[in-house]
């Protein structure tokens, strides 16, 4: 489809980029109390067939980031300031209005934490899941119907049949977390951004959805950004991580390195204050302080008045992405330091 | 390190020598205890650094919205002229002079002459006292009933709240202007205090119903739950954690029924079962005015204006303090 | 109904310490929650079986964790022991006495000593009131405890025991994040020096970040005021983190209960077992070492729960025998007199080990 679109970037020619190339991409809130810089020069690139999981804390920047990358940022108070979103060769920041909805859906798709309220109350699941294809393939409701059923029974809603005329809140939380997988699923779109899709779900329930979305992004080749806060549910599933931190990336690597030898003080702080299944320690390390306030992100590093590792020059200046090994890419001027030392220096205060 | 935080709006005027920081390290580790300023997600200290309530939130955000200070000039005016008429209008409200019926303005009449020749601009400014006061004396009664009746309900629930909610929805069936004909003209008492009662007769299931849901959503919060694990009373929980949580709604809502009681007022009179002569009310004059509105249009014209210019700025008045006291706008 | 009706007496090998006295005592809890129709006249049409007949002890100076999945009862247990629910049956002893059936003076001095960190900082402290008149509060309610004049300077200290600058006596809870609300939250529970805190899901509203902070919190209070913890939460990392003993619940009743290594290293219940092995673990290499249950599908309506055992509907070894008999919470006869750590209670007719967290690789 789209893997010979004219790029209008410095490539030229031929396009045969990632599926997904977020470059420089900055995204501001202008509030009353003053603007409040959310994402700050993220990118970030995704390929078919891949997961990168996008980890943060909340306030980290990275669920506007794909809210902006999907088109659904709330405007105002939020604005793309910088940057470009490349997907399948078109900076879609350069697409009007309509072309860009054309791709909503179709192309790329989002799955919400919250399935009860991104489900529409007052029409059954089937309506919902008919819809996408009346509107977006000018299908017969007839038609629709029987693809709406064919998508229930795809993400192992038991007795599609039956269920697709019931309504969202009949559905348990499980079930209806697939639905909306379901609905992004029915256009066959090539990317899925799935913001915290289990977050809400039980342990048990979690694995199942988990598997559900794994298994449907191999079955169809699909790049998949899998936004979220916790360390465990990426561990299993994605290829590579994007760590984020006050709207910055701070850290990129593939999954098994990450967890082996984090490259980023935050990183490392993070794993070192999960508490394990497995273990059972005295204290837990705990990153000192609070994630920032995004009106007023501290000088040079973000990250530095939390950091063990922070020095004068983490307070003036703001670290690059250093490229750690062909693959892995750290925001942190003490990266070697931090990779090659296990043990947590002390407070130089 | 928190003495470097930017957010920190306590620096300097409160800060008791001695320096915190020192004594900070307990027994914990740093990780612990160095969580001291305030941070993430909400804005820098007001100027004077001062603690902030929602209250005082909501005062700042008035003080600055151009709607709410001309609504409250226009309602001091409003007081203002009801309790001391004197004060701008020097003449007799009800002395007539019939060779200036209907006759319009002149040198000291600005708004001209009614039907029987009394001054229309002293009518006017003496028209608000009644207004104001069935206003605010039936907008105080409603709202004391309903707070009171609809908050114990919501509190307790049970049969108590079963009873109150069939009683409020059966005065909310009753057609007022209806009700009004029928309770009013059997009264002969020509003061405003029938009116009054009729209103907060009426009017309380209004606001019953507002103070019972926002009581309701009230009592849900964990915090009542941490009074009553605390062992506070139903009292306790009622006055200190409940009451002022669900105190907005009903602000709001008393405040913009206080414009339609005044036009209310003004409906009744003009139907004849509200104030009656000799009281000068804004509805009286309207009545009087409509029969002659081919005539003499500025009979009517004048007082309809002042109705409308009042009931417009306790509207505006409601909808400011909404915008204030809605925390999803914060 | 029948009940698992087993009082938890101890077994040397949970590490309790047996010459000690419980300072809590629950013996067949039991919360229905009357389902009515009809707006005036209710008549009632079934119940929301919350709790079920639940049984345990706390003892002083430990911390019992509970864990369990949505709706399977734990909040309310937890609500039962603070009093602010009526249970429909059973007993709570504290210290011997009986705190169901108290009410009034005698309520309220029991409460003194049972208190409770709430889940969500947001809605667990008045907007309306200061930090201040928050945690002095309690102070109010029970006078003898503090004499006036010296409020402000207890609520000063306390906030500077969990670790708050205490010039914010005088701020609003908005102006404070998460984390430090819910040091608040503390902060208040500590004010009448209880014996016992409730803490139901006190981390599961915090950045990760935070949560070890106030994790690091609870446990250093632990030691310093001598306290009791009921931790209640889903996040089975932490509660192992945090408790001596674990108890794990699913639809109204406990199904398993034991010393913290009991549970996580030789679980007999096939729940257990199936939510141990679901919980991701951040460790990529582990993947290989790890087998997961995943169970087929939701926990059933508690208004209408299985006959028999409850777990029958998601349990792989479910038989005729799980549909009619309900098993008992007690150590099942397999283990029995092993002295073994698989020998703790677990109520399941079928109980074996299996292991499903990989020990130290």
């Amino acid at each position: 489809m789209a893997t010979s679109v004219e790029l209008s970037t410095e490539e030229g020619g031929t396009y045969s980029g990632p599926l997904l190339d977020v470059r420089n991409l900055h995204v501001e809130f202008r509030t009353r109390e003053g603007v409040a810089r959310a994402v700050n020069g993220v990118e970030y690139s995704v390929d078919a067939g891949e997961t990168l999981a996008v980890l943060g804390e909340s306030g980290s920047g990275k669920s506007v980031t794909a809210q902006a990358i999907m088109g659904i940022l709330d405007s105002p108070p939020g604005f793309v300031t910088q940057g470009k979103i490349i997907f399948q060769g078109r900076d879609l920041l350069t697409l009007g209005g309509e072309e860009r909805r054309k791709v909503r859906g179709a192309r790329m798709a989002m799955i919400f934490q919250d399935a009860l309220s991104s489900l529409n109350p007052v029409l059954n699941v089937g309506e919902q899941l008919g819809e996408m294809f009346t509107v977006h393939r000018g299908m017969s409701r007839k038609e629709a119907r029987a693809r709406a059923v064919e998508l229930m029974e795809r993400v192992r809603i038991p007795a599609a049949k039956e269920r697709i005329r019931s309504y969202p809140h009949q559905f348990s939380g499980g079930m209806r977390q697939r639905v909306m997988i379901a609905m992004a699923m029915a256009l066959e779109p090539e990317l899925i951004i799935a913001d915290e899709p289990t977050t809400a779900l039980d342990v048990t329930v979690q694995a199942q959805v988990m598997d559900l979305l794994a298994e449907l992004q191999r079955e169809y080749n699909m790049g998949l950004i899998l936004i979220t806060h916790d360390l465990g549910v990426v561990a299993d599933v994605a290829d590579k991580i994007a760590v984020m931190y006050a709207g910055r990336i701070v850290e990129t690597s593939p999954v098994h390195d990450i967890y082996r030898a984090p490259a980023h003080p935050y990183t490392k702080g993070l794993l070192d204050s999960i508490p394990r299944l497995d273990q059972k320690g005295q204290e837990l390390y705990a990153i000192k302080g609070l994630p920032p306030n995004l009106l007023h992100i501290p000088s040079g590093c973000a990250f530095h008045p939390r950091c063990p590792r922070a020095r004068d020059v983490c307070r003036t200046d703001d670290p690059p992405l250093y490229r750690v090994s062909q693959h892995r890419a750290s925001a942190c001027h003490f990266w070697k330091e931090t990779l090659g030392d296990d043990s947590v220096p002390s407070d130089d205060t | 390190m928190p003495e470097n935080n930017p957010l920190d709006p306590e620096q300097g005027p409160i800060a008791p020598g001695g320096g915190y920081g020192a004594g900070m390290d307990l027994a914990a580790s740093d990780a612990d205890t160095l969580e001291r300023a305030p941070g993430h997600g909400q804005e820098p200290g007001g100027p004077a650094g001062k603690p902030r309530s929602l209250w005082s939130d909501a005062w700042r955000d008035l003080r600055r919205n151009p709607v709410f200070i001309i609504s409250v000039l226009i309602i001091l005016f409003l007081v203002f002229i009801s309790l001391w008429p004197g004060t701008i209008a020097t003449q007799d409200p009800l002395q007539a002079n019939l060779q200036k019926s209907q006759a319009g303005s002149e040198p000291g009449h600005p708004f001209g002459f009614d039907s029987q020749g009394r001054d229309v601009y002293t009518r006017v400014v003496y028209g608000a006292r009644a207004s104001v006061t069935v206003g605010v004396c039936a907008t105080a009664g409603v709202v004391l009933l309903g707070s009171v009746l609809g908050g114990l309900a919501g509190f307790f629930g049970g049969w108590w709240d079963a009873i109150l909610s069939r009683i409020s929805d059966v005065f909310f069936g009753i057609p007022v202007v209806l009700g009004g004909l029928v309770f009013l003209s059997v009264v002969t008492n020509s003061t405003v205090w029938p009116v009054v009662g009729f209103m907060v007769l009426l009017g309380w299931p209004q606001i019953a119903r507002i103070a019972r849901g926002s009581v309701i959503t009230a009592r849900q919060n964990d915090y009542v739950q941490a009074g009553r694990a605390l062992g506070a009373g139903n009292s306790r929980l009622l006055l200190r954690h409940i009451a002022p949580n669900a105190v907005a709604p009903v602000i709001v809502v008393g405040t913009i029924a206080l414009g339609t009681y005044i036009a209310l007022e003004a409906t009744l009179s003009y139907l004849g079962v509200g104030l009656k002569p000799p009281t000068v009310s804004w509805g009286i004059d309207i009545s009087d005015a409509s029969n002659q509105i081919r005539n003499a249009p500025h009979m009517l014209l004048w007082p309809a204006g002042a109705l409308s210019l009042t009931v417009l700025a306790f509207i505006m008045l409601g909808d400011a303090v909404r915008d204030a006291l809605d925390p999803k706008l914060r | 109904m029948t009940t698992a009706s087993r009082p938890t007496t101890p077994e040397p090998s949970d590490g309790r310490p047996a010459d000690r006295e419980p300072i809590l005592q629950v013996r067949d809890l039991v919360k229905h929650f009357p389902l009515t129709q009809g707006i005036v006249f209710k008549r009632q049409v079934g119940a929301v079986q919350a709790v079920d007949g639940v049984s345990f002890d706390l003892f002083p100076g430990e911390t019992l964790g509970i864990v369990g999945e949505s709706g399977c009862g734990k909040s309310t247990v937890a609500k039962l022991l603070m009093n602010l629910e009526e249970p429909t049956s059973g007993e709570i002893l504290y210290r011997g006495e009986d705190i169901t059936k108290l009410s009034g003076r005698a309520l309220k001095a029991v409460r003194r000593n049972i208190q409770m960190v709430f889940q969500d900082p947001y809605t667990s402290l008045n907007p309306r009131m200061t930090v201040g008149d928050i945690i002095g509060e309690p102070y109010e309610i029970h006078p003898e405890v503090a004499p006036k004049g010296d409020r402000r300077k207890r609520v000063q200290e306390l906030l500077d025991v969990v670790g708050l600058n205490p010039e914010y006596i005088n701020r609003y809870p908005h102006q404070f994040s998460g984390g430090q609300r819910q040091r608040i939250g503390i902060a208040r529970g500590l004010a009448l020096r209880p014996e016992v805190i409730v803490a139901d899901e006190p981390v599961s509203a915090l950045d990760v970040s935070v949560q070890a902070q106030v994790v690091n919190l609870m446990e250093r209070l632990q030691d310093e005021f001598n306290l009791s913890y009921m931790f209640i939460a889903h996040d089975l990392s932490i509660v192992r983190h945090i408790s001596d003993r674990v108890g794990v619940m699913y639809l109204g009743k406990i199904v398993e209960v034991g010393a913290d290594a009991e549970i996580y290293e030789h679980p007999t219940h096939p729940y257990t077992q199936a939510l141990l092995s679901a919980v991701p673990v951040p460790d990529p290499e582990a993947r290989q070492y790890r087998e997961r249950i995943i169970l087929s599908g939701d926990v059933p309506s508690p208004a209408n729960p299985p006959s028999g055992c409850r777990f029958r509907t998601r349990c792989w070894k479910a038989r005729e025998r799980c549909v009619v008999e309900e098993p008992l919470l007690a150590v099942p006869e397999a283990f029995r007199g092993t002295g073994g750590p698989a020998a703790h209670d677990s109520a399941c007719h079928f109980a074996e080990e299996k292991p499903v967290v990989p020990r130290e690789r």
